[in-house]
């Protein structure tokens, strides 16, 4: 008797201790989350803090005005100009292109993969299509070189390929796997008693598809495409590479374009330090900043916006 | 717990030591800069490492602007560059406790090209600087055919977009240049297009064989419309200097690191070096630059 006793107690000692343990230990792992979660707003802010106070310097020396012109010419051999307006039209038109060419190729993919296609054919589709994510973007930028190009300018009997359709092409299909996994996942995940309400109403598979599956998961379709486009704008070697990089305001997709990214990769190698091309590359990159918070920004109220409605 | 500790640490340590030593063993030497050259220097590298163990030279491009920034910034060891350094660059390199030396190491003959069945045969400087500048705008201007021009140049990190708007261009290149992001893009995209001029280093129009690359076509600069029209192709044209797009390529290096770098700029002045400038398709030295030279004892 006595000996089982002491073993209870030891026991139980030891189940008091492994709870102790337990509960430091959840609340390491939540401190441990907690700072990372801290650590990427603090990044964040930091990133912003540092594109702010190095872009001013060019701001406060130039005038906001030099910045509110079209041509970006700061090497010029005659006078240096900072206008914004070529690079930041050039960047939308290479992104919105690629958006137009990416979501509704991205979302038909999607949806033949989550309803329509044997599994098979997923099991075989789907890590093809992540493979398509891993591809570096030098080599993208290569295609676009030695076959994209050439083949726009043959079908379009343009004298060269490198035009702002070529970038977005390449970014179409940088960009089609982040839509296509994302919106796949989430039209997966819609529940099957919706699809199987539809259908019970005498609705056909594809009236399913289009006014039931694809509304109830718009909000990842909409995360889906929002992030692809969040790849799209911040896209470098790859348009530096396919566009030509022609300084001129654009007027259409068949013009050589330079976009915001590949004016900050192509000056910040041999910028003087301190100068106010220095600083003035740091504005581009602020406003570039400002656009993207902006993208993700609308993704958030249209999320929130729908998701109110579904509730 | 205690054994997973004491492995790491010795796994640690193990990877440590594996990294220093090459380090210790060899010394490296790193050349940044002009992609004119850096196909030139990366060769002469690959034959001076054969030779000398325990050598290591990492050569890579970007640009005669990024390899001069990296020279003032101490980053590099040798920066390759297509134009000399510029008086702020100097002062700037100078401010940094760097006292930047520039060697002549080849000539090169700036070509302009075009589509090998362009018939336009000959430019004055002149009407390539009205071409660049977006003032002609049709080959028919020039005696051509009647095909619009599609410009090519290079970015501003270039030594080559430097020199070219100097000697030629005299004011701002046309916005609607396509500013490609090297030579071997430039000869690409000028061998497609029927209406295409690009300019590019002699070595990027020759192959190992001492010959044109068959799908574009060298033009003759005159240097104005009263004087006669030389070839980048004839070695005499560069000797005698009356190509006018004739130009040095410069190595940087900090004159108080010499000791470092001395014995590779040596082999690439030397025979061997003037061997493969030639095979590369680059000019040797000429007297004024072997002169030249010779104020810094090489």
């Amino acid at each position: 008797m006595p000996n089982i006793t002491s073993k209870r107690t030891f026991l139980d000692l030891d189940a008091g201790r492994i709870r102790k343990w337990r509960r430091l230990q959840d609340k390491l792992i939540y401190r441990f989350f907690q700072l990372n979660g801290t650590l990427s707003i603090l990044i964040l802010l930091g990133i912003f803090f540092l594109l702010l106070a190095d872009g001013f310097p060019a701001v406060k020396n130039l005038g906001l005005s030099a910045f509110w012109d079209m041509i970006w010419n700061p090497t010029s051999f005659v006078k240096e100009t900072y206008g914004l307006g070529a690079i930041i039209i050039s960047t939308m038109m290479v992104t919105l292109g690629a958006m137009v060419l990416a979501v509704p190729i991205g979302l038909a993919c999607a949806a033949y993969l989550a309803e329509v296609a044997p599994s098979w054919v997923r099991e075989i589709l789907k890590p093809v299509i992540e493979i398509l994510a891993g591809i570096p973007s030098v080599v993208l930028g290569f295609l676009g070189i030695v076959v994209i190009g050439p083949a726009i300018a043959t079908l379009f009997n343009l004298p060269n390929g490198l035009n702002a359709i070529n970038g977005s092409i390449l970014l179409a299909v940088m960009s089609l796997p982040t839509i296509i996994s994302i919106s796949e996942d989430t039209i997966s995940a819609v529940p099957r008693t919706y699809k199987e309400a539809s259908l019970a109403l005498g609705a056909t598979r594809w009236q399913t598809l289009i006014k039931v599956v694809i509304p109830s998961a718009l909000s990842g379709i909409i995360a889906s495409i929002m992030l692809g486009m969040g790849r799209a704008i911040g896209e470098t070697m790859t348009v530096l590479m396919a566009t030509g990089n022609a300084l001129k305001t654009p007027h259409s997709l068949f013009d050589s374009v330079r976009t915001m990214t590949s004016t900050i990769a192509i000056e910040l190698g041999e910028v003087p330090f301190g100068s106010d091309h220095y600083h003035g590359l740091f504005v581009v990159g602020f406003i570039l900043f400002i656009m993207t918070f902006i993208v993700n920004l609308i993704a958030d109220i249209v999320l929130a916006k729908y998701q109110e409605v579904e509730r | 717990m205690k054994k997973w500790f004491i492995s790491s640490l010795t796994l640690i340590a193990l990877l440590i030591g594996l990294q220093t030593q090459p380090a210790l063993s060899a010394t490296l030497i790193q050349v940044k800069g002009s992609d004119t050259e850096v196909n030139l220097v990366q060769r002469m590298a690959e034959n001076f490492m054969k030779t000398n163990q325990g050598m290591s030279i990492a050569v890579t491009g970007g640009g005669s602007g990024v390899g001069i920034a990296a020279i003032i910034n101490k980053t590099t060891d040798l920066a390759n560059s297509s134009r000399p350094m510029k008086d702020t660059e100097i002062t700037k390199a100078k401010a940094n406790g760097v006292n930047p030396i520039g060697v002549v190491f080849a000539v090169d003959g700036l070509s302009v090209i075009t589509q090998a069945k362009n018939k336009v045969n000959a430019l004055t400087m002149d009407q390539i600087g009205q071409i660049y500048r977006g003032e002609l705008t049709n080959w028919k201007q020039v005696g051509g055919a009647d095909v619009p021009i599609t410009l090519y140049g290079r970015q501003p990190n270039s030594g080559t977009f430097i020199f070219f708007r100097e000697a030629v261009v005299r004011g701002d290149y046309s916005n609607k240049m396509n500013q490609m992001n090297g030579n071997a893009q430039i000869l690409e995209a000028v061998k497609k297009d029927a209406g295409g001029i690009g300019y590019v280093g002699i070595g990027y129009v020759i192959d190992d064989h001492g010959k044109t690359d068959p799908g574009i076509h060298v033009l003759e600069v005159a240097k104005d419309s009263r004087s006669k029209a030389y070839s980048a192709l004839k070695l005499e044209n560069i000797m005698s200097g009356h190509y006018p797009l004739t130009r040095p390529l410069y190595q940087y290096f900090d004159g108080n690191q010499r000791a470092k770098v001395e014995t590779f700029i040596k082999y690439e002045l030397g025979p061997e070096g003037m061997a493969m400038v030639k095979k590369e398709g680059f000019y040797p030295l000429t007297d004024q630059w072997k002169k030249y030279n010779a104020q810094y004892n090489f």
